[in-house]
């Protein structure tokens, strides 16, 4: 079980959160085609390595935040706000 | 009789002032306090203790410690029976019950020839095979009987178990002579450091060896519990996970607790360590001869530690089968003891023998070819191991002991992530390096040098401590051992895995039969799996796999060692989450009202709620139709305390709700409300429910009762995720306000009777808005809304007022001829009207235009959640399924919900399936919704509902089936 750094509680047990997949997906404008708007909704990289992420946590302050975390070995770089930009 | 006790100072376990009774298979037994049940059994002379998993072989006690295979019992009664413990580690107490497992029709029961049938029918891959050809069925009773391990008890484990969670800067798990080493170093160095030992004492092989190391542990010990080390005894730690999560079942033993039944069994502990060391020791690897799994073969590690912790002799006369240096010191042992050691069959050739013995008959480049008796052993024959040089000869024994090497138990160091390295020289697997997280010291780590395993210890205890990088481990001092030692060419099975039956022929024929990876080889064989996960039969199976295969072990790899290290019971896991506590229930604040109404109570996703209300007699179908109809007649009260309730505040309320919802909310007036349904991205229904206006940047939300934690999740990730420009905050209230509500032809009138504000008139609310008001102080927030067709008020209150309102209403509700209501009569009442509840008409696949909402979302101009999806291809195919109402053509027979209708009976491609079905009292015949493919093109139609073999035709019909017109709401 992870231990997360909530950036506004401190590090907490991985089940007070849930894991809302990537994170800094564009949202793209209705008139789109077919093909960019199923792209959005269900293609997804799957990396070996550093992943952008958000996870809510759930059982405590309830906040968004984003994680860099290395898909390999489970280690969280850092963690930043869901307005913050993609980290380099 | 062959076990028996020795004299002080062996048995250095042992309280033999204190005698132990305890019950065997039946048999009273006595043995010591600080006895486990295997040891006493031994001392007993008990040597039959179970039949094997597949050919139901007589079995013995094997080892002394976790790795058991073969000794497995079942220990306590009625209730409180746990099945397959390890009688290694069961330590006794008065009045223990034990038996064995997997002994039909009993331990002592020979099935010889059934046997011999059996071993030629089972072997490796047979169950696969059988799935081909001729037909598991076939054989499935007869191994059915035969096969398996203990039985559970089938009843409530009276018993209790906790978990504690703690923290740690360092870990250490083991307290032998390196895990003690190391856990004084990390205190020394300022560490809040924890030591777990799966003994009831700290001090490992040191510990229980008579001798003068006994006090070097000691002294270590003492000099932790002063530093302050917690120590943490009969803890086995059996996994390691993310981010250092070590957790370790502490044992609770019988005999140290006053009560016996609801006594706390075992304990969870979940320790978050900054850095690990594991010190886990090692296991000793068993030497293949044929018959090697007779009752009276074990290892010769643990014949030394029954002699030494126990006072037990498990024979009088030993022969000991050794691959390995390590044969010689416990024959030393033995023989200091006084033990008769008839002779050291030594497989190696003696350049490799760096050890000797004088006075102690040594057989060099020797092997077991056969061993005497079934039950217990009787002798065995010596041959040249290669077949050249000694004359095959007969010693009689009554013990033999098999020396094989050693295997480093890096069980957590593979949890960990870490790599394995072969060693070819003593044919072990070492950790390479460390983790992380995790570092190994002493045995496990394959440093066998006792004062290596000391120094390199103190060393990563002070370096883990600090934070810095852990050092290297000096691995050696196991001598030389040869990997492969199976006999080649002798007649009998030679067993690599004593608990699942598996033999040199069988890893043979996985080789044969090209399951040469080690993976396919543990699945093929089954060799590793089972309680003890192949603690003593891993790595003898993959070496012979290289060398059916032509590789080297360290190409054939190990396969990963997961959690749990040993088996932990279903107790432990689950805690206190049992009963009551498993799923707590939500519970209506009036609760003791409706029970004292005869409500019949039942669970609805969380909540405890009344499905009906019945009268004496009264069934429960019965009672929801008498309600329902009442609600047409006159009026009814519903507790809908569990709606789910939210307030949206802020500047850019309406704007986000717009967003939310598929209907447009910002242009509704104070006071006004609207139905809205709630989509996710992909287009789907999610939830719905009503949006009132309490103000210009104030609104009020009701999900479904079901719906309120996903869509307030929704509202919550959107705004945070999506919309982070908008100011607006969702508070979510359904515990803060209860909610009652009154429908039917009287309610108004029954309220007015009870003192609602005048302004609350039908003739001067209007359907679908909300009122602020007060009654007799209370605040209410009156919502003039209707999922039954009837006029109907939705009073939302302060939750701890709602009871006192129920009474209020109660009391007059003989004027009115009103009854209380539950779940089912509302039921009843909504399919009555066409009304959908999302989640039971609609799934994971419907879409708004599915359900009649297609033209509110052409209407609507704003972008919302969702609405890109519904503009797909496949969202506007106009094949897809549709809600539709549906009447049975004979008016009589009930459309079974889940019924699927289809032109032909199945097999068949179906067109769609019943979602709701009630017999409507106010029709006085069933009715039904169903979503039917092009269902909104079909009125009028005849479709064919099947179920279960049966035929019902239906008729679509238009909704609703009541009131069509709405007046009742005017
Ligand atoms: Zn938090």
């Amino acid at each position: 079980m992870m231990h997360i750094p909530c950036p506004w509680c401190g590090a907490r047990d991985e089940n007070e959160f849930v894991c809302g997949g990537t994170s800094h997906l564009q949202r793209p404008a209705l008139d789109v085609s077919d093909e960019v708007w199923g792209a959005y909704l269900f293609f997804r990289d799957n990396p070996k390595g550093v992943h952008l992420e958000r996870w809510r946590h759930v059982h405590g302050c309830g906040q968004w935040f984003n994680a860099a975390r290395n898909t390999l070995t489970h280690e969280i770089l850092s963690v930043y706000r869901m307005t913050d930009p993609v980290p380099q | 009789m062959t076990g028996r006790r020795l004299q002080e100072p062996l048995g250095t376990r042992l309280d033999r002032a204190r005698r132990i009774g305890f019950e065997f298979n039946g048999r009273p037994l006595s043995g010591f306090a600080g006895d486990t049940l295997a040891s006493a059994l031994l001392a007993n002379g008990v040597q039959l203790v179970g039949r094997s998993f597949k050919l139901h072989r007589p079995r013995g006690i094997f080892s002394c410690g976790v790795e058991e295979p073969t000794g497995l019992v079942d220990v306590g009664a009625g209730a409180q029976r746990t099945p397959n413990t390890r009688a290694t580690l069961v330590e006794i107490h008065e009045g223990l019950i034990a038996s064995s497992v997997n002994c039909w029709p009993s331990v002592g029961f020979d099935l010889a020839a059934l046997n011999n049938g059996f071993s030629a029918l089972l072997p490796a891959g047979f169950y696969y095979k059988t799935f081909k050809w001729p037909g598991w069925r076939v054989f499935e009773p007869s191994i059915r009987r035969l096969a398996g391990l203990g039985r559970a008890s089938g009843e409530r484990d009276p018993d209790r178990y906790e978990e504690l969670s703690a923290a740690a800067e360092v870990a250490v798990i083991g307290a032998g002579i390196a895990g003690l080493s190391a856990a004084v170093a990390a205190a020394e160095a300022g560490a809040a450091t924890v030591l777990l030992t799966s003994s009831a004492a700290p001090g490992g092989s040191l510990g229980w060896r008579a001798g003068p190391d006994r006090q070097r542990v000691a002294d270590l010990a003492a000099r932790a519990a002063a530093l302050g080390v917690k120590l943490l005894t009969r803890t086995m730690a059996f996994g390691i996970y993310d981010h250092n999560l070590l957790c370790a079942a502490e044992s609770l033993p019988a005999g140290t607790q006053a009560a016996s039944a609801g006594r706390l069994r075992e304990r969870l502990w979940k320790i978050r360590a900054r850095a690990v060391i594991a010190a886990t020791g090692a296991f000793e690897r068993p030497m293949l001869f044929p018959d090697n799994d007779r009752p009276g073969v074990m290892l010769a590690a643990a014949a030394d530690k029954y002699a030494q912790a126990y006072g037990v002799a498990c024979g009088g006369r030993v022969v000991i089968a050794a691959n390995s240096d390590s044969g010689y010191a416990v024959a030393a042992s033995l023989r200091a003891a006084g033990i008769d050691v008839a002779a050291l069959i030594d497989r190696r050739p003696p350049s490799d023998i760096a050890a000797s013995q004088p006075g102690l008959r040594i057989i060099t480049g020797a092997a077991i070819s056969r061993v005497f008796g079934r039950r217990s052993v009787r002798g065995c024959t010596i041959v040249a191991a290669d077949g050249q040089g000694i004359r095959p000869e007969r010693i009689d024994c009554d013990l033999i002991l098999s020396a094989g090497g050693h295997a480093p138990a890096v069980h957590l160091h593979t949890q960990a992530g870490g790599r394995l390295r072969w060693v070819d020289d003593c044919a072990m697997f070492v950790p390479e390096g460390h983790t992380p997280g995790l570092a190994s010291a002493g045995a496990c780590a394959g440093v066998f040098a006792m004062e290596d395993a000391a120094g390199h210890a103190t060393e990563l205890g002070r370096a883990l401590a600090r934070g810095q990088a852990a050092p290297a481990a000096p691995v050696g001092g196991a001598g030389r051992s040869l990997a492969a030692a199976y006999m080649p060419n002798v007649r009998g099975k030679q067993f690599v895995d004593l608990q699942n039956d598996v033999a040199v022929s069988d890893v043979g024929l996985a080789a044969q039969e090209n399951f040469r990876s080690v993976e396919h080889l543990k699945r093929y064989t089954t060799t590793g799996m089972g309680t003890d996960q192949g603690k003593t039969s891993n790595v003898n199976a993959l070496v012979l796999m290289g060398e059916f295969t032509g590789r080297h072990p360290g190409q054939v790899g190990t396969t990963r060692f997961r959690p749990p290290f040993a088996p932990t019971s279903v107790g432990l896991l689950v805690g206190r989450r049992v009963g009551e506590l498993y799923r707590p229930l939500k519970r209506l604040s009036a609760e003791d009202w409706h029970a004292a109404r005869g409500a019949l109570f039942e669970n609805f996703g969380n909540w405890r709620r009344p499905a009906a209300y019945p009268l004496a007699g009264e069934s429960l179908d019965a009672a929801a139709q008498r309600e329902a109809a009442a609600v047409r007649r006159t009026a009814g009260l519903l507790d809908g305390s569990p709606l789910g309730k939210l307030e949206i505040f802020g500047p850019d309320a309406a704007e986000f709700l717009d967003l939310m919802y598929v209907g447009t909310l910002s242009n509704m007036r104070i006071g006004q409300a609207r139905y809205g349904l709630l989509l996710n991205e992909h287009g789907v229904v999610m939830d719905d429910g009503i949006v009132a206006r309490l103000g210009a940047q104030r609104f009020w939300v009701n999900t479904t009762s079901a719906g309120i934690e996903r869509s307030s999740a929704a509202f919550e990730e959107w705004l945070q995720c999506e919309f982070t420009s908008l100011k607006v905050l969702v508070t979510p209230v359904t515990s803060r306000w209860g909610n009652l509500t009154v429908a039917g032809p009287e309610a108004w009138n029954w309220l007015a009777a009870a003192g609602f504000d005048p302004a609350l008139a039908p003739q001067r609310m209007a359907h679908m808005t909300m009122q602020e008001c007060e009654l007799d102080g209370v605040e209410l927030r009156v919502l003039r809304a209707s999922f039954s067709g009837e006029l109907g008020y939705e009073i939302n209150l302060p939750d701890a007022a709602s009871h006192a309102l129920i009474e209020r209403l109660w009391a007059l509700a003989p004027r009115f001829g009103a009854v209380p209501y539950g779940i089912e009569a509302l039921e009843i009442l909504r399919t009555e009207k066409g009304y959908i509840h999302v989640g039971t008409d609609t799934d994971g696949t419907t879409l708004p235009g599915d359900i009649g909402f297609g033209r509110a979302i052409e209407r609507k101009a704003a972008n919302f959640v969702g609405r890109r999806s519904l503009l797909t291809p496949a969202a506007r195919d106009p094949g897809r399924l549709q809600l539709v109402a549906l009447l049975p053509t004979d008016r009589r027979t009930r459309l079974p919900v889940g019924a699927q209708i289809a032109a032909r009976p199945p097999p068949t491609l179906t067109e769609g399936h019943v979602t709701s079905s009630y017999h409507s009292p106010e029709l006085g015949m069933p009715v039904a919704l169903g979503m039917l493919a092009r269902g909104s093109q079909r009125l009028g139609e005849r479709v064919r509902v099947h179920h279960l073999g049966s035929r019902i035709e239906a008729e679509v019909v238009k909704a609703p089936f009541v009131d069509p017109a709405g007046e009742r709401l005017k």
